[in-house]
């Protein structure tokens, strides 16, 4: 058969089944795939929290998104041009993504009355015109695939659970995907289980065979390598990253890193990552509970390790007396919130930006914190650095604010070079010499890091106010004023590095700010806008607290301000508040990041609303 | 049974000096603000005076404590020390402990702090058998707040918060450490100077989490809690001080014994039971420990002091050195590797 193959410069997959039918590892392969050829990409997983919801319901259903292309893109996508759909629940939850004249597969087994039942339809929308608009693939996967692995001997449920890789294979044929590494993959996953292992390639084998030699379908579809920046690359998710920053501060400052930490969702694959590294002189705690685990870091640090905690605005709550205790004893500390859907227990798998004004003021009196957030999954690396950084140089608490889209989503990384990493070493107080704990470094507003076991540096500190200088307790009103002002000072004098505008013509009159993981969603909203003819400047914040120092000018150059938020408008009045700038809000809270197509067009309304 | 050597001395780490160290050069600079008569100067005072004996450098030793008033205790101590936040102490040492094996880490907590704020720490400090010493001072009452009752506190406690009398039934601390399996159980009553120091120093050199509960008087919110156990007499009749390998008998002339009855534990006559009924404690017995941590209602009508169990379990805070430097010696810290990780793809310029 002739099948035609067409260049495309971009792709949107989404793999969509019910939470045990593999569709992470489905989506991860293919990423691995695509990031083995070189193109760009960006992944969103999307998935219940629920461990296994009811089979075949709508709350099961668990997805997949891929982007991939020639160039560099910035998002996982909007909207998916191939939707695979394992079942009908996941067929209902995603179809209505799905763009008129997209590519549908559907594993047709699934479609069973009883299952259509389940998620209300009352007739088989692969028998009605309901799918009339799609181009529809009907594909027998878990009949193809207990055929296909017969030789297995497996038994049929097990070999039914191979369909997901039938998939795959079908859709690595259909993009040229290179393939050893997936065998490779497999063949290692189950090397304790060799016939698994064989079911599984197999089952992948069949898949593209079916491609290939059924006529259905008629073209398939290339995707060049992406032109990206000379160098080596990996695929990398946000939390892997956060955990390798955390690996590398701990090596760039010699301390040992001890992570204190309770498991949250989306936090806990730090804790995990981080427990495989100890070879790097690094301990990881798993507490008895969120307050045990700061309490844990503040007590290593306090010896003179990096502490660490990592949790998810929950967890942050709890630790809220512990931070303020930081504050006040002026240690350092690595607090990381991986933001969820909130409040309360909220929304644990999705994504929020709603913790800001927590990480800010979240805790009693005057009890100022830095607050810096990765702008992507790759980010996480240089942000976990910058925050450590901050947290050795001036011995303050300092909040990392990550969120769920960046912690699960995956983008190929530059690796960076180990000699090009920021140099952290500290010095701790050694000279009893006119020793004072709670001295300052004139620079920094630090105070000395004077270790226990240190000859003559005992000393007492705690969460009581501090006598300037001599560190003991201190009830004298100016020293309290006194105190509370330096605090914010130091926090406030934090070098961070100016804010970076882009503005490739240089003639915006609209400024679009963000902050963390929306940096994605609006630069690529920007670039459409721009291709449309118009111009749009976009300043993203990897330092909320403090502000860099050129922020206000740059805000003040501009007619209009709008800032996009996941919550109800926290940067927004930060911003108000600090510059007196009119900005506008953009706010969405759906758990889900922003769409580039949405803000394109609040971009473009915005625009057009500054009058000439 | 004795209890066993260990194998790592409970201060093995911690540097040592030839220096003489007296208890004057354990005070700190600060006034002590305890009421007068408070009993908690005189477990400042046993402490001070007992830490020469150990002959650790000074500077290698930390208190840390949560709050409430016992909590004030680190800035009387011309030692490293962090007064923390309430209930918290077991937590932050924990931290210390695992990033410094070369510190001899000391958590003083209260009755609230450790019991009620902070029960959940407690319990699991113990369970993990972290190296700290956990000095608990129980007075059965809230001081620093000003007099309401607390998770030892009587039950019917008439105090400012609970003027009809309270309804909560007590903590036995002791029974709840067993519960957690906590490695060292000790106790002592704030006057008795001798025992109080000789269960800090069994404390002291113990591999493991040690508790040890101290009964202290509050002058001004719950005076003379422990009166009975501070009259010569009545403390003859209740106060039963347990020794490893020792027959366990009291009163004056040792005429009182203690016997097996049922599954627990009984107080008789030693004139009317046979020498070999007579239990002889061993303070590797988990259930002899639990059996007279109950020997009576927390009414002190009999009174457990001394070490109730002292057994060699494995630190949490060795075994997870123990891990790192197992790991370190099994592969080198390679940064560079680490990053590149398994798959990689290069762009050409």
């Amino acid at each position: 058969m002739s099948t035609e193959t067409r260049k495309l410069d971009r792709v949107v997959i989404r793999f969509a089944g019910d939470s045990g039918d593999g569709m992470q590892l489905t989506g991860d392969r293919f990423t691995s795939e695509a990031a083995a050829f070189g193109n760009d990409l960006a992944t969103q997983p999307n998935f219940p929290a629920e461990i296994r919801a009811p089979q075949g319901t709508l709350p099961g259903v668990s997805s997949f998104q891929l982007h991939f292309a020639d160039y560099d893109i910035l998002t996982p996508g909007d909207r998916p041009d191939v939707l695979v759909a394992m079942n009908p629940a996941a067929l209902k939850a995603n179809i209505g993504d799905l763009p008129k004249g997209g590519i549908l597969i559907v594993n047709t087994d699934e479609f069973t009355k009883r299952n259509l039942t389940k998620v209300g339809y009352d007739a088989d929308p692969l028998g009605d015109a309901s799918l009339e608009n799609f181009q529809v693939h009907k594909v027998a996967m878990a009949t193809l695939t207990i055929g296909a692995v017969e030789s297995t001997g497996l038994g049929k449920k097990d070999a039914e659970r191979a369909k997901n890789m039938f998939a795959l294979g079908l859709l690595s044929w259909m993009y040229h995907r290179p393939t050893e590494g997936t065998e490779r993959f497999l063949r290692e996953k189950f090397a304790k289980k060799p016939d698994i292992a064989e079911a599984n390639v197999l089952a992948f084998r069949a898949g593209w065979n079916y491609g290939e030699t059924t006529e259905s379908f008629a073209v398939t579809y290339e995707v060049a390598p992406a032109k990206l920046n000379t160098g080596t690359y990996r695929q990398i998710t946000g939390n892997t990253a956060l955990a390798y920053g955390i690996v590398a501060a701990g090596q760039q400052s010699k301390l040992p890193v001890v992570l204190g930490t309770y498991p949250i969702t989306p936090a806990s694959d730090i804790l995990h990552e981080l427990s495989r590294h100890k070879n790097f002189g690094i301990t990881t705690v798993q507490a008895e509970d969120e307050i045990a685990g700061i309490g844990i870091a503040l007590g290593a640090a306090y010896g003179g390790a990096l502490g660490v905690t990592s949790t998810s605005g929950p967890g942050v709550a709890l630790k809220s007396e512990t931070i303020g205790l930081a504050v006040m004893t002026e240690l350092p500390l690595l607090v990381i919130d991986v933001q969820r859907g909130g409040p309360s227990t909220g929304l644990p798998t999705k994504t929020e930006q709603a913790d800001l004004l927590q990480a800010m003021f979240g805790r009693n009196g005057e009890s100022p914190v830095p607050i810096v957030a990765p702008q992507s999954p790759a980010d996480c690396f240089d942000a976990a650095l910058d925050a450590a950084r901050i947290a050795l140089k001036y011995r303050t608490p300092v909040l990392l604010l990550s969120d769920g889209a960046i912690a699960n989503g995956s983008e190929p990384w530059m690796i960076p070079d180990v000699a090009e990493l920021p140099d952290l070493t500290v010095e701790f107080a050694t000279d009893p010499e006119g020793f004072e704990p709670y001295s300052r470094d004139p620079e920094t507003l630090a105070r000395p890091w004077a270790v226990p076991g240190t000859p003559g540096l005992q000393h007492r500190i705690g969460g009581l106010e501090k006598q300037h200088g001599s560190g003991n307790i201190s009830y004298d009103p100016a020293n309290h004023d006194f105190m509370v002002r330096l605090r914010q000072q130091k926090i406030d004098g934090i070098e961070v590095p100016d804010v970076v505008v882009d503005d490739p013509s240089g003639e915006a009159r609209v400024l679009v700010v963000g902050w963390g993981s929306s940096y994605g969603p609006i630069g690529a909203a920007a670039r459409r806008v721009r291709k449309l003819g118009m111009q749009v400047a976009h300043a993203h914040l990897r330092h909320l607290n403090p502000f860099p120092k050129n922020l206000g000018d740059v805000l003040a150059r501009y007619d209009k301000v709008i800032v996009p938020e996941m919550n109800l408008g926290q940067l927004a009045l930060l911003l108000r508040a600090k510059y007196l700038v009119d900005a506008v809000s953009y706010t969405k809270v759906q758990g889900l990041p922003f769409k580039a197509e949405e803000l394109q067009d609040v971009l473009a309304d915005v625009i057009k609303g500054v009058p000439a | 049974m004795t209890a066993i050597d260990l194998g790592l001395p409970g201060l093995s780490g911690v540097p040592t000096t030839d220096e003489k160290q007296t208890a004057k050069d354990y005070k700190s600079d600060q006034e002590v603000r305890w009421c007068p008569g408070c009993g908690d100067y005189v477990v400042l005072n046993a402490v001070q005076s007992f830490l020469p004996s150990l002959g650790l450098k000074r500077e290698n030793i930390v208190f840390v404590s949560g709050i409430g008033c016992s909590s004030r205790f680190p800035y009387y101590m011309n030692t490293y020390g962090m007064h923390s936040i309430h209930g918290r102490a077991p937590a932050i040492a924990t931290g210390l402990a695992v990033a410094r094996p070369d510190l001899s880490v000391w958590v003083v907590t209260g009755d609230g702090d450790a019991l009620s704020i902070g029960g959940n720490h407690l319990i699991h400090t113990l369970r993990r058998n972290v190296n700290l010493k956990i000095l608990l001072f129980n007075n059965r009452i809230y001081g620093l707040t000003k007099g309401q009752y607390s998770p030892t506190s009587e039950e019917g406690k008439v105090t400012k918060s609970t003027p009809s009398g309270s309804l909560d039934h007590p903590f036995n601390p002791v029974s709840l450490a067993l519960g957690a399996e906590a490695s060292f159980i000790g106790r002592a009553v704030d006057s008795d100077r001798k025992g109080l120091t000789d269960v800090l120093r069994q404390a002291a050199e113990h591999r493991g989490s040690a508790l040890v509960e101290i009964y202290q008087n509050c002058p001004i919110f719950n005076d003379g809690a422990f009166d009975v156990l501070k009259d010569a007499d009545e403390a003859a009749r209740r106060i039963i001080n347990v020794v490893d390998g020792q027959p366990i008998t009291f009163g004056r002339e040792g005429e009182y014994c203690v016997v097996r009855e049922g599954f627990g534990l009984a107080v008789a006559k030693a004139a009317d039971v046979d020498s070999s009924e007579i239990v002889v404690h061993d303070a590797t017995d988990l259930n002899l420990a639990f059996a007279l941590s109950r020997l009576s209602a927390q009414d002190l009508s009999h009174t457990i002091t001394g070490v109730f169990r002292r057994v060699d379990r494995a630190t949490y805070d060795d075994s997870a050195r123990a891990q790192v430097m197992e790991a370190t010696a099994a592969k080198p810290a390679d940064l560079g590797a680490l990053l590149r990780g398994k798959d990689t793809w290069t762009v050409a310029g």
